[in-house]
């Protein structure tokens, strides 16, 4: 049996600020296999054109579409209408700049947090491009995979209480980032010297335990696990210090 | 406008995927001020969903022992048939072993050689030697004669973006996201920026620049099913094209990757095969030895999409409400190898086919991949017709890959030309003045201001820009497609034409004020539309069949005739493309046969 589906989404234009920020029904006949990537995409095409959303890659690897969905951030393209009631809630992630309806500027954000984080491998090493690659062992290439796999869609921070409390939390997304380099032994950084950026309440020592970003990771990357490593690093780096 | 709106530049980066940004990173490091423009944030380009590798050739794993660039050069050149220009190819496999290791130094962690012996899925015992110990480890892609393929596990695009975007954020490059350029500043001899639009307000800026770099990748989207990101509309050929002067190269030349999923359309990578993985039949049967005794699976792209149609078209293809398709078989690799090599595939089945692929078969079928074709360029990746403008990467016919691309060359070419064309550009740059032109910076504001205005009025016609949009997509999926006739080529061009007339005639339904997705469309469509008239037309004038472009009615290639590239240009008001032939340069391998496709294949 097909369904209707009832769908209420956040609209603003911030171009038509008259206009208040409000929610707008649609109703949409639901087909088999149905992800919210053909639902809006549809809803734009048949009923409403300026109906403001981002997806990119629409096969969950590049991060643009995270939004509530239901109240919980997720990455829309990859959320199939049959995993949800026929009352659908759509939001923008909280946190981040609205650009317009389900739309939220994530890059501006991002690209502040790896400016902040120097998020790049530190090294003195002059690249010789008739050498040899530094050799490495693959368990430790897949530790840094797995780190790297996030795609800062952004879900983490809108799931973050600090982060919605405190506008300068790096959250799990900015936490696991560090996680990423402090075990890249290519990076001559030393624990210490993360410690001066990171070992603050903005940083790692913010976070109230609640994890709901370990919950929610689109990529289901263990933030938890990450979490804890960087605090017990930055731990350690207090006591040792230089 | 006030003059003070232009945002001047040493160069313009658009579009900043790995190429664009690679080329910005040279760029910067010799001391220039670069500006990038991109539709997203640079880390959801469309290069991040790029999943098995890319080729250089290491030797690392004892399938590849005693490669080289010579090999890698050969297996190119056979790859393109013919159709590649050979001096860039040498160039490009001289340099992709830099490039890898360039991008190891800079955080790419790549997968690495693990030493002692296993067993290929085909009953093959090989042996990893300890000397070779935690070097870059490579898998085996298609067309090759050696394992060649480097990889990240099958997030290799991702982890390279990231790698490459983290050294944008180190030397602080400007980069400014959610920013279509959509129209270039120029006089017919030089370019001198571009006009661009704010996809946050709709709003209309002009971009001043010594040089101009097109990185916008390829124009998937406008076929109606494809593999690429939804933002790949080929906007930075368009606006080349648009000049009248800038001819875009082999247009015709169109991948078909074998291995979308199907419905979806999303790519598993070439990595599932050339890890062994089996295409199998609605019997289950193994077809591909049938037809390739030799590579099997791994023939070319073009190669197995074409035997894989032809054997669809025997009635052998798996019914399903989305029309035939065949099974990719990776069970037999293993859940420890899936879930490590292969994971991002691992996760797309769960997530879009809500299978488990350990357990169960993956419906694919070939579809709409990668656009060989693009702004053409010389070896510098200066793009003919205009000075100071250059182009790098899918955007660009460099002429890599002719007339079909090898898995694992686009990732490796995007940085590659990057390095390439960002050393010219710099040079170029660096011999330059900065020139505002203010009549022509004026002209080109107003036009485009014009567009604007005019469909915000909504005083035009009655069309609807998303049914124009469908009629295209369908037109090219139904007529320009793996098997192409001289009749169906006829019809999507009159089709083509029909819309592009029409499309002058669109009518927005909202308002197209603030950021609105339907005046970007609208927008775009004219030039989209002009792309998809230079491929149709490109392929209905190719009487013969080379790579990808497969004629039924021409089932041979004709090196006598067509060893040559095609040229599209627009030329101002034109309703049809002119097309120009320029040879093609052989400096090294004469042509010859590839080792696989040889025989006429038959579609249905």
């Amino acid at each position: 049996m097909s369904r209707f589906l009832n769908f209420s989404i956040f609209r603003y234009n911030p171009a038509t600020p008259e206009i208040p920020p409000r929610m707008q029904d649609f109703q949409l006949d639901e087909t088999p296999n149905m992800s919210l990537f053909i639902a809006l995409n549809r809803l734009r095409e048949e009923q409403d054109p300026s109906l403001m959303f981002d997806f990119v890659c629409r096969a969950a690897v590049c991060g643009s579409c995270a939004m509530l969905i239901n109240g919980r951030p997720g990455l829309a393209c990859k959320t199939l209408t049959q995993d949800l009631p026929d009352k659908i809630t759509l939001m923008p992630l909280p946190v981040f700049k609205l650009v317009g309806d389900l739309s939220v500027d994530t890059g501006v954000w991002f690209r502040g947090l790896n400016e902040n984080l120097e998020a790049w491998i530190h090294t003195d090493k002059p690249f010789d491009p008739q050498g040899l690659e530094d050799r490495m062992d693959n368990p430790t290439a897949h530790a840094i995979y797995d780190a790297e796999r996030c795609i800062e869609c952004g879900s983490c921070i809108a799931a973050c209480a600090t982060a919605n409390m405190r506008a300068d939390f790096i959250g799990a997304a900015g936490l696991n980032r560090v996680a990423r380099f402090l075990i890249d032994p290519r990076d001559e950084r030393q624990p210490y010297q993360v410690f001066e950026v990171v070992g603050t309440d903005e940083g790692v020592f913010g976070c109230i335990g609640l994890m709901a970003c370990d919950d929610i990771c689109p990529m289901e990357i263990p933030l938890q696990q990450q979490l804890a490593l960087v605090r017990r690093k930055m731990a350690l780096a207090s006591l040792k210090g230089k | 406008m006030k003059w003070s709106d232009a945002h001047l530049t040493d160069v313009l980066v658009i579009g900043a995927g790995l190429a664009g940004e690679r080329v910005a990173i040279e760029a910067a490091t010799q001391g220039h001020q670069v500006t990038i423009l991109s539709l997203v944030p640079p880390r959801r380009s469309h290069s991040t969903a790029a999943q098995g590798g890319m080729q250089a050739s290491l030797g690392n794993v004892a399938m590849g022992y005693g490669d080289n660039p010579d090999i890698h050069f050969a297996d190119t050149v056979k790859g393109s048939d013919w159709g590649c220009d050979q001096e860039v190819a040498r160039l490009f496999c001289n340099l992709a072993p830099v490039a890898v290791r360039q991008m190891a130094q800079w955080g790419v962690p790549w997968s690495r050689v693990v030493p002692g012996k296993r067993l290929l899925p085909e009953g093959v015992e090989v042996e990893e030697l300890q000397e070779k110990a935690g070097l870059i480890a490579q898998r085996q892609f298609g067309g090759t004669a050696k394992w060649r393929t480097c990889f990240a596990a099958d997030g290799t695009g991702h982890v390279l973006q990231y790698a490459m975007d983290s050294v944008v954020v180190k030397l602080g490059v400007t980069v400014h996201d959610r920013m279509e350029a959509i129209a270039l500043i120029h006089d017919g001899e030089h370019c001198y920026g571009a006009v661009a639009l704010s996809l946050r307000d709709g709003s209309l800026r002009p971009y001043l620049a010594k040089a101009v770099v097109i990185a916008t990748g390829g124009y998937g989207r406008i076929y109606g099913v494809s593999t690429n990101a939804v933002i790949n509309e080929g906007t930075g050929m368009s606006i080349c094209l648009d000049t009248g002067v800038v001819p875009l190269g082999n247009m015709e030349a169109v991948q078909f990757h074998p291995t979308g999923i199907v419905p979806a359309g999303i790519l598993v990578t070439e990595g599932c095969r050339g890890d062994g993985g089996y295409l199998l039949d609605k019997n289950l049967h193994r077809f591909m030895p049938d037809y390739e005794p030799v590579k099997k699976e791994v023939a070319s792209r073009d190669v197995v999409s074409r035997w894989m149609l032809h054997h669809m078209s025997k009635g052998l293809g798996v019914d399903s409400p989305y029309g035939p398709h065949l099974w990719l078989d990776i069970r037999h690799l293993g859940k420890e190898h899936i879930c490590v090599n292969l994971r991002e595939v691992h996760a797309i089945c769960a997530n879009f086919l809500g299978i488990d692929c350990v357990e169960e078969l993956i419906p694919v079928r070939p579809t709409q991949h990668y656009s060989m074709g693009g702004i053409r360029t010389d070896v510098n990746g200066a793009a003919y017709g205009l000075q100071g403008l250059f182009a790098a990467g899918e955007a660009a016919c460099w002429d890599l890959h002719g007339f079909n691309r090898l898995g694992g060359n686009s990732l490796a070419e995007t940085i590659v030309a990057g390095m390439v064309v960002g050393e010219q550009v710099a040079r170029y740059a660096g011999e330059r003045s900065l020139e505002f032109p203010f009549a022509l910076v004026a002209d080109a504001m107003a036009a485009q201001e014009d567009r604007v205005s005019k469909l915000r009025s909504r005083s035009g016609g009655s069309e609807d820009v998303y049914r124009l949009r469908k009629g295209m997509e369908d037109a090219l999926l139904n007529n320009v497609g793996i098997f192409r006739t001289g009749e169906a080529l006829e019809k999507a061009v009159s089709i083509l034409q029909e819309l592009y007339q029409r499309s002058a005639n669109i009518r927005l339904r909202s308002s197209g004020l603030g950021p609105n997705p339907e005046l970007y469309a609208a927008l775009r469509l004219p030039g989209t539309l002009k792309l998809a008239l230079c491929i149709a037309q490109g392929a209905l004038q190719r009487t013969e069949s080379r790579g990808s472009h497969y004629r039924e009615d021409y089932p041979h290639r004709d090196d006598e005739n067509w060893l040559k590239r095609t040229l599209a240009y627009w030329p101002p008001g034109a309703d049809m493309p002119r097309l120009e032939y320029e040879p093609v340069k052989i400096t090294e391998l004469p042509p010859g046969d590839r080792g696989y496709g040889g025989m006429p294949i038959k579609g249905d």
